[in-house]
């Protein structure tokens, strides 16, 4: 066209980014690609190739590992983590800055190799992908740098395999492999098969930076590979991917001691209220569900707009929608690029195909060729339509209707997910009243989509957990320092069946605030130390965990009331145990022997004081996110917390279990000592004499691994942890799975009930998932 | 290429290509509308700030945009020293804004600037140096900057103008209404002045940087536009802060609304501290992304600026020969 034609039309024309210098580099590299293990690439087969979605082209030949090369890669990052720990943190805060340094300066390369490998527009490469790639290194050099002073009783795990998805190659890298080493940890990462190129680079980067060999392993390949390095001699399994690979890494990883965080899948409501800047609202939606085609785990995808205004909101978006410019990603003026594969266009096809309901419009002119798909809206759908609820991962926003704000609130909690979420209000009550009732790890008010290294990431629910970024990301790649010692397992005390006093004593199960008798009707006896039954324990079945869970669930109330109200309650409990004290220590000397009874009363009453301490003391935090405005880091309650309580100090490991989950609001069903649970039914008597609300605590007594099981299976369970003896740790892992929900078991190990490790940091982050709120402000 | 002697009737034909829009006649004060505006202005700035990012025009696109950029500006002077001389050079420039030799470079055909802006006093030598153009003649009004000379004087001053021979009128609004939120005062003002303009086009003058929000600027915005204004435009030039990307988003947008209750389109103009051919591209993509390609055109969008021109000559140039050009190069206003 020429000059005076475009004078009248007033098109874009094309403005490409050149793909001159990417292409050269990896013509450099021959086109073809091995494995980064221990320093060097590894010779290249030309297993599988790589491709340009957006027109086919074939970029490189990649490997596909096998397991001699994996398992190379691991045993390379197992020679070098001990070193790589040893380092001061300075010194591994200087790597992390000269890797910093080094993608920041070839970040044009990086760019346009990410979006030559993955089909995102070049704006977003440029502007997100990468510069937020570099900011995770630069923050977490200055975690490396303060490790020694701030988490002085963290160490690393070891050696991390890591497995990354397509959307963010590069990015979700930098998520993974900064405060892995950061912390000490060496690892073996994987790239997704669609894109493994910028891994690569990366791998070419981490040579220039002089990082030592075996520090980052890079192994490329497809899920069979991402198998591997989960079976692999690792520490720690960090995934980021679909909910149903996680929850098969899950189930595989049961019982295996490897520590593990999930990063997975959402449906993120986008609620738009009607005194929202509806336009800056219609805005947004275009940073939630057409950003990165809508291949974003945390997309706000499913779109809630308050009644007055949705027909006027959804005329709004659809003229937005016309603008939406869809093409070829190197073009500086594309909104919205190729899919990542073929495959991912299928299935998008056919999920939106599959759907009949509501009414559909489609927008944008998408080109002939390539993993086009263009913008899509559903409107008039509602939740039981299964677009709703299950996750696109592509560029199609679905949408419903509210008329209140506890109707926005059902209605977005109503999924599996718990990712993100997102709200338009002018009304600062608002925005701030609906953020905390929402099931998500992270809430935007007034925005979306905006990430930082400094503020944690991650889900609830089947989202998965563990958080990236922020302090509270660090947890995921470090432990408590100390070697763990295998746990030894008390016997039960055997003898003679008659009751002492000739009167019958059958403890029953305390749920919902009643003390119960069990569902099967069942009971066992418990003797003491001497011989003599002391008594007899109600053996609880499925049907009484249900029960118990119901009764948690009722008791919801407990997770609204302030800290001062808990930490009154604890104090009142420890007040009336102390009472009682005497007498508990002497029926923790019959039922174990020895007279160690008055020293675990005693220290039990101190567990309470230290958690009636925190209660109103575990604040959350204003991470300092580069916006105007800040993003809160609040520390909400798990939610319901099934614990299968220490057979070993019968009395005080239940209460280093109730205690801070109570503290920070949770309610818990607590499996008793098996060979020792009298003091645990005793102790109901003391929590009905001290103000704990029906149901906030519920005490069982029976064996472990049938309580095990039932909760950790049990989908409306939000944590299940296990002290106990025996193999409860894979069983609880692997029940877990259903649900993700989060688990934090002993792996066979002891604790030391009496010591620090029996309270501490460790318990309160278990009891709390750290919610981060963002809140741009300005007038 | 046109190789025909170009004259003054050619120029004339040439360049506005004045679709003719039914005029504003505004609409009852609608304060339940006005009320219910909202501005989120982080939100705001974000998109400001993206659409840069979001939009490139380039090479021969760029060219034809910034031609149309300079057909959209209203080449101004508001200053104290003016004289009827000054004027003739401004006049002169916004007849041949850029230099034929670039324009036939382009293989276009030759363009004027949208109008010429200046104080009452400079209306006659303007209209002696723009006789046999089409370019109108806008004149700043109603005691322009600050707008706190007595009501009548200010709408004679309106109907002076107009009688001069001015064909727009940038009017004033009283910030003072504003900020007291009496919006009943703001309309009623409005009115007065529309009513004084006749067959005149007016723009408003919100003065953004004086109204204290974006949430101000959106509801005068639309009070105004209610009042009959046919053009909203963002500053004086003299207020601290003129034209600004967010301040531009909140004013289209609500020139959007207003067009999808009335089906009445009005137009546009940012005024003061846009310099740089660059911003203008930024300007233009944010219209043409909000508010459509129709207002594109200068009937409907108008930059109020006095340097930009100047570098959109020298990008011109640049295309055209590959080489960065020197202000030297090109005729001064």
């Amino acid at each position: 066209m020429s000059v005076s034609e475009v004078y009248e039309t007033m098109d874009y024309g094309v403005a490409p980014e050149s793909a001159a210098d990417a292409l050269a580099w990896l013509v450099d590299q021959g086109s073809r690609f091995g494995h980064f293990i221990d320093g060097a690439f590894t010779e290249p087969r030309d297993d599988f190739e790589s491709r340009d979605p957006a027109n086919g082209t074939v970029l490189a030949n990649l490997t596909q590992a096998t397991q001699a090369e994996v398992d190379i890669a691991v045993s390379a990052a197992r020679k070098a983590q001990p070193k790589w720990a040893k380092l001061t943190g300075h010194e591994r805060a200087r790597y992390l800055y000269a890797i910093a340094r080094l993608l920041q300066k070839h970040s044009r390369l990086f760019a346009v190799l990410e979006t030559l490998d993955n089909g995102k527009p070049i704006r977003e490469a440029r502007d997100v992908d990468i510069p937020l790639a570099q900011r995770h290194f630069y923050y977490h050099a200055g975690m490396a740098q303060l490790m020694e002073s701030e988490l002085p009783d963290a160490q690393a795990l070891g050696v991390c395999g890591q497995i990354i998805p397509w959307n963010f190659p590069l990015l979700m890298l930098a998520w993974k492999v900064a405060p892995a080493l950061a912390m000490g940890n060496t690892v073996v990462l994987k790239p997704a098969e669609y894109t493994s190129l910028t891994a690569l680079m990366f791998a070419d980067i981490c040579q220039q930076a002089g990082l030592p060999k075996g520090v980052v392993n890079i192994v490329t390949g497809d899920g069979a590979v991402g198998q591997m390095i989960v079976n692999a001699d690792v520490d720690k399994i960090a995934f980021t991917g679909s909910t149903a690979v996680g929850r098969r890494i899950r189930e595989e990883t049961a019982g295996s001691g490897k520590a593990l965080t999930l990063e997975l899948g959402g449906k993120s409501p986008y609620i738009v209220f009607d005194d929202a800047d509806l336009d800056s609202a219609v805005e947004g939606l275009v940073d939630a569900i057409w950003f990165n085609q809508g291949q974003v785990c945390c997309a706000g995808s499913r779109l809630l707009v308050h009644e007055p205004v949705a027909d006027r909101f959804y005329a709004k978006l659809r003229a937005r929608m016309g603008k939406l410019r869809v093409g070829n990603p190197l073009d500086k003026s594309i909104d919205v690029g190729a899919l990542v594969d073929p495959v991912q266009v299928q299935r998008v096809t056919d999920m939106v195909a599959s759907n009949s309901a509501g009414d559909m419009f489609t927008a944008g002119d998408i080109p002939d060729s390539g993993c086009f798909y263009p913008p899509t809206l559903i409107t008039g759908l509602h939740p039981a339509d299964t677009l709703m609820q299950e996750e696109i991962f592509g560029p199609v926003l679905v949408a419903t209707t509210f008329r209140t704000p506890d109707e926005a609130v059902a209605i977005a909690n109503n999924t599996r997910y718990g990712l993100a979420a997102t709200i338009w209000s002018e009304n600062i009550n608002l925005a701030l009243d609906i953020a905390p009732k929402l099931v998500a790890g992270v809430v935007w008010i007034n925005g979306t989509n905006m990430l930082d290294a400094a503020a944690g990431f991650g889900g609830l629910r089947e989202s998965g957990f563990g958080r990236e970024g922020g302090w509270e990301g660090l947890a995921a790649y470090t432990k408590p320092k100390g070697d763990p010692k295998p746990l030894k397992t008390p016997a039960p005390m055997t003898g003679k069946n008659s009751p002492a006093d000739g009167i019958d004593r059958t403890a029953k199960l305390y749920i919902g605030g009643k003390q119960a008798r069990p569902d099967g009707g069942q009971s066992a006896p418990i003797f003491g130390k001497s011989g003599s039954l002391l008594g007899h324990i109600s053996l609880a079945g499925r049907k009484d965990v249900r029960n118990a869970v119901e009764a948690a669930h009722a008791a919801k109330g407990w997770s609204k009331t302030t800290g001062h109200l808990r930490a009154q309650i604890l104090y009142y409990i420890a007040e009336n145990l102390a009472a009682r004290g005497t007498e508990f220590a002497g029926r923790l000397d019959a039922m174990q022997g020895g007279k160690s009874g008055a020293k675990e009363v005693a220290t039990s009453i101190d567990r309470l004081f230290t958690y009636a301490a925190w209660a109103d003391k575990y604040d959350g935090q204003v991470h300092g996110v580069p916006i105007r405005g800040a993003a809160f880091a609040m520390k909400e309650p798990v939610g319901v917390i099934g614990a299968i309580c220490p057979d070993d100090a019968p009395l005080l490991g239940l209460i280093s279990c109730m205690a801070p989950a109570i503290a920070m609001g949770n309610r818990v069903i607590l499996a008793a000592s098996t060979p020792f649970p009298l003091s645990a039914t005793d102790f109901v008597q003391v929590l009905e004499t001290s103000d704990v609300p029906a149901g906030v605590v519920n005490i069982l007594t029976g064996p472990h691994p049938d309580l095990a099981e039932t909760l950790a299976r049990h989908m409306d369970v939000d944590a299940v942890w296990s002290f106990g003896a025996g193999p409860l740790s894979p069983l609880i892992e692997k029940g877990s799975a259903q649900n993700l929900k989060r688990t934090w078991v002993n792996n066979g190990n002891a604790r030391d009930w009496h010591g620090k490790d029996g309270q501490g940091h460790a318990f309160l982050q278990a009891t709390t998932e750290v919610k981060n709120i963002w809140i741009p402000y300005g007038e | 290429m046109s190789t025909h002697v170009t004259t003054q009737t050619d120029i004339a034909q040439s360049q506005l290509p004045q679709v003719t829009e039914p005029r504003n006649p505004g609409m009852p004060l609608d304060m339940d509308w006005v009320r219910s505006v909202q501005v989120n202005t982080s939100a705001v700035e974000r998109r400001a700030a993206s659409l840069p990012a979001r939009r490139s025009v380039k090479k021969d696109h760029q060219a034809a945009w910034l031609l149309r950029a300079i057909t959209c500006i209203d080449l101004t002077t508001l200053s104290g020293d003016d004289t009827a001389r000054r004027v003739h050079r401004l006049c002169a420039k916004a007849r041949q804004p850029v230099a034929p030799h670039l324009m036939k470079a382009l293989g276009m055909e030759p363009v004027t600037v949208g109008a010429v802006c200046v104080y009452h006093e400079m209306i006659a030598p303007a209209k002696a140096a723009l006789a046999g153009t089409n370019i109108p003649i806008a004149a700043v009004s109603t005691g322009f900057p600050a707008g706190l000379t007595p009501l009548e004087l200010r709408i004679k001053e309106i109907e002076m103008s107009v009688a001069a021979g001015a064909e727009e009128i940038d009017i004033v609004i009283s910030r003072r209404h504003v900020l007291s939120g009496d919006w009943q005062a703001l309309y009623d003002e409005m009115r007065a002045f529309r009513a004084a303009c006749g067959d005149a086009h007016v723009k408003a003058i919100l003065a953004t940087g004086e109204l204290g929000s974006l949430r101000n600027v959106a509801r005068a915005s639309l009070v105004c536009m209610m009042a009959g204004a046919d053009f909203i435009k963002t500053s004086t030039g003299k207020e601290t802060v003129n034209a600004t990307l967010p301040v531009t988003l909140v004013m289209i947008r609500a020139i959007r609304d207003y067009f999808d209750r009335t089906g009445i389109r009005i137009g546009y103009k940012p005024a003061g501290g846009i310099s740089k051919a660059k911003d203008a591209l930024t300007y233009l993509a944010m219209i043409k992304e909000e508010l459509g390609d129709r207002w594109l055109r200068p009937d409907l969008f108008r930059f109020g600026a006095s340097s930009l021109l100047g570098d959109i000559e020298r990008q011109l140039e640049h295309h055209v020969t590959g080489s960065y050009s020197a202000s030297y190069r090109h005729a001064i206003s």
